[in-house]
């Protein structure tokens, strides 16, 4: 039983992770993504790994990893198809709304004309943000129809064709802060608030962390999000709405955790080992 | 282990350095990546590109 962990960079997760398992005494192959070669035809020694756990900063790599090792029967954490649901904003969207998970209402369209009516539709403010990006890179709140016109002609003249897929969410009065929980196979292990002035709340661009607690409401929400998108290991994003309560705004896939264990008083990489061990050893079937 | 930075030349030390880990130059703050640990070498760490992210 041979396990891969596949990375871009030796962050500070990668680090913990790594001297979890030297802790454990857990023989592991370490994959830097810029040097791995796919062979479609020839899976070779890749299929020796009993799972590989996906550790890539670029989510295109990560998803298209995924996909060949699947389609190799090569067990990963997380899955190709979880990889495609959550780095997909609109994916996570429709797969939330389609399982019944509570969560903001969104708006699609294709052009400016038919977004400026859609935004018009769920009244301003109102945020855009691209499909595919994190750490609240390209997240813009338009308060009024002047600024929505100028982000729609600028999303279209300067972004590839996915800055064309207009994906408008409605603005969450939510109270300064937002909740990140930390959800591994069937229970929400964890969860922090993010606090931060300004209305995006991402660590990355500021947020402070302190520790929330799991309710039997916030874990029933994420554990049926994180099955809505796939499940195993995934950092849920919720908002408290003032009148509806929480509501899920996103799912991440290859979860950020350095600040969340002193906060949620848990060892988030001894329970990630603990499932993609598990994992490993077929106790737990992913693909 | 030593090595300097690429951007400002600093002398930087680092007890047990981690090939593909990022550290910050103490002196001109630049992001760098450890690209080989023996000996020490350092590289400016590569750009946040527009699908980096959780």
């Amino acid at each position: 039983m041979k396990l891969g962990i596949l990375y871009s960079r030796v962050r500070a997760e990668e680090k913990l992770l790594f001297e979890a398992l030297d802790a454990r005494g857990v023989a592991y192959d370490k994959i830097d993504d810029r040097e791995v070669i796919f062979d479609l035809h020839n899976p070779g020694a890749w299929r020796e790994y009993g799972v590989v756990l996906e550790r890539c900063i670029n989510h295109s790599r990560a998803l298209n990893a995924l996909k060949i090792l699947n389609d190799w029967r090569v067990p990963t954490v997380n899955t190709a198809y979880v990889a495609s649901v959550c780095g997909d904003k609109l994916a996570t969207s429709t797969a939330l709304v389609h399982h019944g998970v509570p969560t903001t209402r969104v708006q699609v369209a294709f052009t400016p004309e038919s977004a400026i009516k859609a935004i018009e539709e769920l009244g301003y403010p109102v945020i855009l943000k691209p499909a595919v990006g994190s750490w609240g890179r390209l997240l813009s709140k338009v308060n009024d129809r002047e600024a929505a016109e100028a982000i729609l002609e600028h999303k279209e003249t300067l972004g590839s064709y996915h800055h064309s897929i207009f994906y408008i969410q409605e603005y969450i009065k939510k109270p300064g802060r937002d909740i990140r929980a930390f959800v591994i196979g069937d229970e929400t292990v964890g969860a922090i608030y993010r606090a931060s002035e300004h209305w995006i709340t991402n660590t990355a661009r500021g947020g402070q962390a302190t520790g929330c607690p799991v309710t039997p409401e916030l874990d029933r929400i994420c554990v049926a999000a994180a099955k809505a998108v796939g499940g195993g290991i995934v950092g849920v994003d919720l908002l408290e709405d003032p009148a509806r309560g929480l509501l899920v705004n996103e799912v991440n896939y290859t979860i950020e955790f350095r600040n969340s264990i002193t906060t949620t008083g848990v060892d988030i990489p001894q329970r990630i080992l603990d499932y993609v061990l598990a994992v490993a050893r077929g106790e737990i079937k992913v693909i | 282990m030593q090595a300097n930075c690429p951007e400002c030349e600093a002398e930087i030390t680092l007890d047990k350095p981690m090939r593909g880990e990022i550290i910050v130059c103490p002196d001109c703050g630049a992001e760098l990546e450890v690209t080989s640990e023996n000996p020490l070498a350092l590289d400016l760490a590569p750009q946040e590109e527009e699908d980096w992210g959780e």
